[in-house]
């Protein structure tokens, strides 16, 4: 978790992303944003984001995401 | 005679008044509501403003339908509107306004958000009603050379230039458009490029002209693209006049599977080069949609060159921009000044005709400088708009774009002025000076900073109070001295040389 936040946060300085839970519905990340986090996270995790993981409901928040990342090393 | 861009409107909703005209994620109109709810809010300005006309009215825009209402609406008052994002620092909003100084701003946000010194978009319906003498007049008095709307553009000194563009000139647009590509009646305009672009002005008014459908798709779509496929095909739509970003979004992440895909007629595209991979990529998911390059800056009214593109391209090749729209003329010049006819040779791209904007409001100075009358003139005047833009042709006579005169970049479908960007860095208290390159290759803004010490996440949110997101660096590079020129300037081949060895490693 805390690599992940490191991640996000050296994308995007100004947000604190403990807290956030809106990311997407509340249009807070851009695309070029989560182009960034994607292949970030694809990079450092070893794993393999694509288009049909690319959901609201993965990306509302860090901890969203992690479990997204969770699961995909668990597999 | 048409003189004035609600004429389509007003055909239209007498016509085929009830056909579809505008949708959003929740609401649409037909052609006749939508002509109405316009004329509503025109008789509301009209009388609030004591018929005043020919000024600016600013409008907070969402992406929905009531902001394309609104907008017609101010041109129904003999006004011209001017889009505004309320999701920008307030001190570019500011900037604007001081440059703009807007007889009346409208809110066209959705309900549960208001700000003060503003009328909001409903309550307007709510309390007004159509006063038909008093339009009557107000178009009666009109010509086609007053101003339809004004767009902010990023400026090289700080301050945002207001791009004025009058009736006349997106006339000329939607005819050339329409000749060229055929628009029809059933035409489903997806619109994607938010309305304080002129991307969407094409789908505006390309779709008042042919009494088409325009779609305002959702802004989460564009980072959750699989979903954008869905709803294109939910929708119906049949043409996208996009951003390459937006195009690129769906190709990067390989978003659509065979048999899945929108039925689409035309993919046209603008706003920077279009790789040919992420072509490719559409042309091979959707082979049977027209699919045209447009090229041309705001100041030209959206376009003034397109290409279609009728054969394969190599991944490695150039799609050129291709020939004028017709009623549009556009050379290259040398350094001189000098028309270049022979191929293969670098000069400026200027355009000529109906097209041009007006100016830059209430600017002066910097309309004199970017919109100069033709040097190979001099019986009459001719004006010319130089943009900045180096091109050369190609063996079939085709513009091909080569790169920019200044500082000025495309970065994901913005066009940005980096030295705007550094103004806004150089008044950060901890930072001495800074130097800002644009890193093509990675399509990233990179930040050379002189401070004592590291501070990036001071930087970041200083920013973020001045300027839009689109125009934050990506990378940041502190230096405790940046390198200085024999000149004693900042040594950008330096960086560039510098920050390229860097990334190789």
């Amino acid at each position: 978790m805390e690599q992940l936040i490191k991640i996000m946060s050296e994308i995007r300085p100004d947000l604190d992303f403990e807290k956030e839970t809106k990311l997407i519905d509340d249009d807070i990340l851009d695309s070029f944003d989560i182009i960034s986090i994607v292949s970030e996270v694809n990079e450092q995790f070893g794993i393999e984001i694509n288009v049909n993981d690319l959901l609201p409901e993965n990306f509302n928040s860090a901890a969203a995401l992690y479990d997204l990342i969770t699961k995909m090393l668990n597999e | 005679m048409i003189n004035n861009c609600l004429q389509y409107l007003e055909y239209n909703a007498l016509n085929y008044g009830e056909k579809l005209a505008l949708a959003d994620e929740s609401f649409s109109l037909t052609y006749k509501e939508y002509m109405e709810k316009a004329k509503v809010i025109g008789s509301f300005i009209a009388k609030k403003t004591n018929s005043t006309t020919n000024s600016p009215i600013a409008v907070l825009i969402d992406r929905n339908i009531a902001s394309i209402v609104t907008f017609m609406g101010i041109v129904y008052s003999g006004n011209f509107y001017v889009p505004v994002d309320a999701l920008m620092p307030k001190e570019r909003i500011e900037l604007i306004y001081k440059t703009l100084n807007p007889i009346l701003v409208i809110d066209a946000r959705q309900k549960d958000v208001s700000e003060e010194g503003t009328v909001k978009y409903e309550d307007i319906l709510d309390s007004s009603e159509i006063e038909e003498g008093l339009l009557k007049s107000i178009r009666d008095n009109a010509i086609d050379t007053d101003p339809l709307y004004t767009i902010f553009t990023s400026g090289s000194t700080g301050v945002p230039k207001g791009v004025c563009v009058c009736h006349r000139s997106m006339i000329d647009l939607v005819n050339s458009f329409e000749e060229a590509f055929d628009f029809k009646h059933e035409t489903v305009f997806g619109n994607q490029a938010p309305f304080d672009f002129d991307v969407s002005a094409k789908d505006i008014y390309n779709a008042l002209k042919v009494g088409g459908t325009v779609q305002v798709l959702p802004k989460k779509l564009f980072k959750m693209p699989k979903m954008l496929v869905g709803y294109l095909i939910e929708r119906k739509v049949s043409t996208l006049i996009w951003a390459v970003s937006a195009l690129r979004i769906v190709s990067d992440f390989k978003t659509m599977e065979d048999g899945d895909v929108p039925k689409l007629e035309n993919i046209m595209f603008s706003g920077e080069v279009m790789p040919v991979k992420a072509l490719n990529y559409w042309m091979d998911k959707v082979p049977n949609a027209r699919y045209v390059n447009l090229y041309g800056p705001t100041e030209i009214t959206c376009n003034c060159t397109y290409f279609e593109i009728k054969k394969r391209f190599n991944d490695d090749e150039m799609l050129p921009i291709g020939k004028a729209f017709k009623n549009t003329r556009v050379i290259l010049k040398d350094e001189k000044g000098a028309v270049i006819k022979e191929k293969g040779k670098v000069g400026e791209i200027c355009v000529m005709g109906t097209c041009l904007a007006l100016g830059y409001w209430n600017n002066k100075e910097k309309t004199d400088a970017a919109f100069i009358n033709n040097p190979n003139i001099s019986a009459y005047e001719q004006k010319m708009y130089a943009t900045g833009d180096m091109g050369y042709y190609n063996d079939d006579n085709d513009i091909v774009f080569a790169s920019r005169r200044d500082f000025q970049i495309k970065h994901m479908g913005h066009r940005i002025e980096l030295g705007e960007i550094e103004v806004a860095l150089n008044a950060i208290p901890n930072l001495d000076v800074s130097c800002c390159l644009y890193d093509k290759e990675n399509e990233k803004i990179v930040c050379f900073y002189q401070a004592k010490e590291e501070c990036k996440k001071e930087i970041v949110m200083e920013l973020s109070k001045k300027l839009p997101k689109f125009m934050w660096p990506n990378v940041y590079v502190h230096y405790e001295e940046l390198p200085m020129n024999k000149n004693g300037k900042i040594d950008r081949v330096k960086l560039s040389e510098t920050f390229k060895k860097s990334e190789e490693k």
